[in-house]
């Protein structure tokens, strides 16, 4: 296999607020195609390098290349992002919200389309949204969505946007377990058919384990515990999925700090009990 | 016995409760009139309904004998146009400001402060310059009206802005929206409702600054009317014009919350 260009390229990252400094010299690659999980302890940084991704936060020193160029420092059609919630626009219908995002496409004052292109924006969205199962749902608002759904007609929004790049923070966290197991299903379809390359923060270590391609554990590599901001915290484990001993599942577990009461006898049971 | 605190009106009790200091303000409003006008027919403090009937009849149903018009439709038509004049230019003039300041921090850092300190002029202080810039007619009280709720509206819609979900703004860019975009299709649609209660919320204010202009400099109107009669102690004519302003401000704040569930049906689940 030929070596891939690297898509995303982190050299000597840092992160601070004022004295305070949240990831430490990361250095990473990411090639394209590639599905990586952050996990890592709330307050370890996950959120923030996802928000660098996103160009709403800028590295305080190093450097953060998308195709060998510093990434935009403000969000753009390149880059799709689904938060946990607010993550769809309340006054337009399942069907205008993603309508929307052709007109959005567009250049001008409003992106409001009419005739053919309006016919046209329409067909794809019901394509899409057929495809990620709301095709029943056409003319509901969000407020009457359920929250799986909403993250539902949220991914399909982004997916009509074509970005190369899916950022998803934590969009299944407050989701019921058995509708997040449809919804893992949901992305890895779309993550191989439309050959995203994707980043994933989640608190769930399992979700994080199954899910995708690749694992990053973000944590604190120092500790001082006079003062706890005084160290960022860094990615202790980036593994490949799928070639984990089970042990390491239970050794970042105690690391990161998760209280997981279901302690399981292999990784197969595992991955049965996320169903992935 | 359950504790007071937990005891709850069926809904025909609660709608009897209400009604009820209704009722008693009405008893006791008629017994004094009856009381006063025993003692002296001639009483003015306390009319009776009948007077109050026929005061309303003069007024409404027979043309003025000095100019041939009937005063109260006259005054009602005056007072409302001066009104909708100054909160419609207030409206409009705030959702501007609002929608600027809320949205693009550099307006925001340009216009606050002086936002803030014009808010803090009473209006009524400014009623003499109005009346010096634009003359005694229309123009100063219609102006009044729409300095004196401005900035109401402009804080209050910026503020509605600024509440709206960062993450909606970041999702918009992401799927290639440029500001204006993001301006008339993200925040200008989710502020229409606000600014309808924005402007139910200062109608009130409204009302006071239009009767007292009236009071001060006019030829008609609601509050010119009442202010006028005071000379006479017509309360006759004073009691049904009040009960009529408060009519017509209770039927203003109904149709426009009636129109904001009508138009903006998404409005009461959101922030998704």
């Amino acid at each position: 296999m030929m070596a891939k260009k690297n898509m995303i390229e982190v050299r000597n990252l840092w992160k601070e607020y004022g004295d305070s400094v949240v990831l430490e010299d990361l250095n990473m690659s990411v090639q394209e195609g590639e599905f990586v999980t952050l996990v890592g302890a709330s307050g370890c940084g996950k959120s923030t390098f996802l928000k660098m991704l996103l160009g709403i936060e800028t590295p305080t020193r190093g450097e953060l290349l998308l195709d060998g160029k510093p990434i935009p420092d403000e969000p753009g059609s390149d880059r799709g992002i689904v938060f946990q919630q607010y993550s769809v626009f309340p006054h337009m219908t399942v069907l205008d919200n993603v309508v929307a995002t052709r007109g959005f496409q567009r250049k001008g004052l409003t992106g409001y389309l009419f005739g053919s292109a309006k016919k046209q924006a329409v067909a794809d969205a019901r394509k899409i949204l057929d495809q990620v199962g709301l095709s029943h749902a056409l003319d509901k608002y969000p407020h009457e969505l359920s929250g799986g759904m909403k993250q539902r007609l949220a991914i399909a929004q982004a997916l009509l946007g074509k970005p190369r790049i899916l950022l998803l923070d934590e969009p299944f966290g407050a989701l019921d377990p058995g509708i997040r197991a449809d919804m893992h299903d949901l992305v890895l379809d779309l993550w191989r058919e439309h050959k995203l390359t994707v980043f994933m923060v989640t608190h769930d270590l399992k979700e994080g384990f199954y899910l995708g391609t690749r694992l990053w554990v973000f944590d604190k590599k120092r500790q001082d515990p006079q003062a706890p901001n005084a160290y960022g915290a860094s990615i202790t484990y980036d593994l490949a999925v799928g070639q984990v001993e089970h042990s390491t599942y239970h050794e970042i577990n105690d690391a990161v700090g998760y209280r997981d009461p279901a302690i399981v006898a292999s990784p197969q049971q595992l991955a049965e009990e996320v169903d992935v | 016995m359950k504790r007071l605190i937990n005891l709850k009106p069926s809904r025909s009790t609660g709608i009897l409760l209400g009604l009820l200091p209704f009722a008693l303000l009405l008893v006791i409003y008629i017994a004094s009139s009856q009381t006063r006008l025993e003692e002296n027919p001639k009483d003015k403090l306390l009319p009776s309904f009948s007077q109050m009937g026929d005061a309303v009849e003069r007024m409404a149903m027979e043309p003025s004998k000095r100019n041939g018009k009937y005063l109260f439709w006259q005054d009602t038509a005056s007072s409302l146009k001066r009104l909708g004049m100054g909160v419609l230019f207030a409206a409009s003039i705030g959702l501007v400001i609002g929608l600027v300041t809320g949205a693009l921090p550099m307006f925001t850092a340009g216009l606050s402060p002086l936002l803030t300190v014009i808010s803090l002029v009473p209006p009524l202080a400014l009623l003499p310059i109005l009346f010096i810039v634009f003359g005694l007619g229309e123009l100063s009280k219609v102006v009044l009206i729409a300095i004196g709720i401005t900035p109401f509206i402009a804080r209050d819609i910026q503020r509605r802005a600024q509440e709206i979900p960062y993450e909606q703004l970041v999702k918009a860019q992401t799927l290639g929206a440029n500001t204006a975009q993001l301006i008339s299709r993200v925040l200008l649609p989710q502020l229409m409702p606000k600014l309808i209660d924005a402007v139910r919320l200062s109608l009130g204010a409204g009302w006071l600054f239009l009767i007292s202009a009236e009071a001060i400099a006019a030829t008609d109107g609601l509050g010119y009317r009442i202010f006028l009669v005071r000379r006479y102690m017509a309360m006759d004519v004073i009691l049904p014009y009040v009960a009529w302003i408060t009519f017509l401000a209770f039927l203003f704040d109904l149709a426009l919350r009636q129109l904001n569930a009508k138009l903006f049906p998404w409005h009461e689940g959101a922030t998704s």
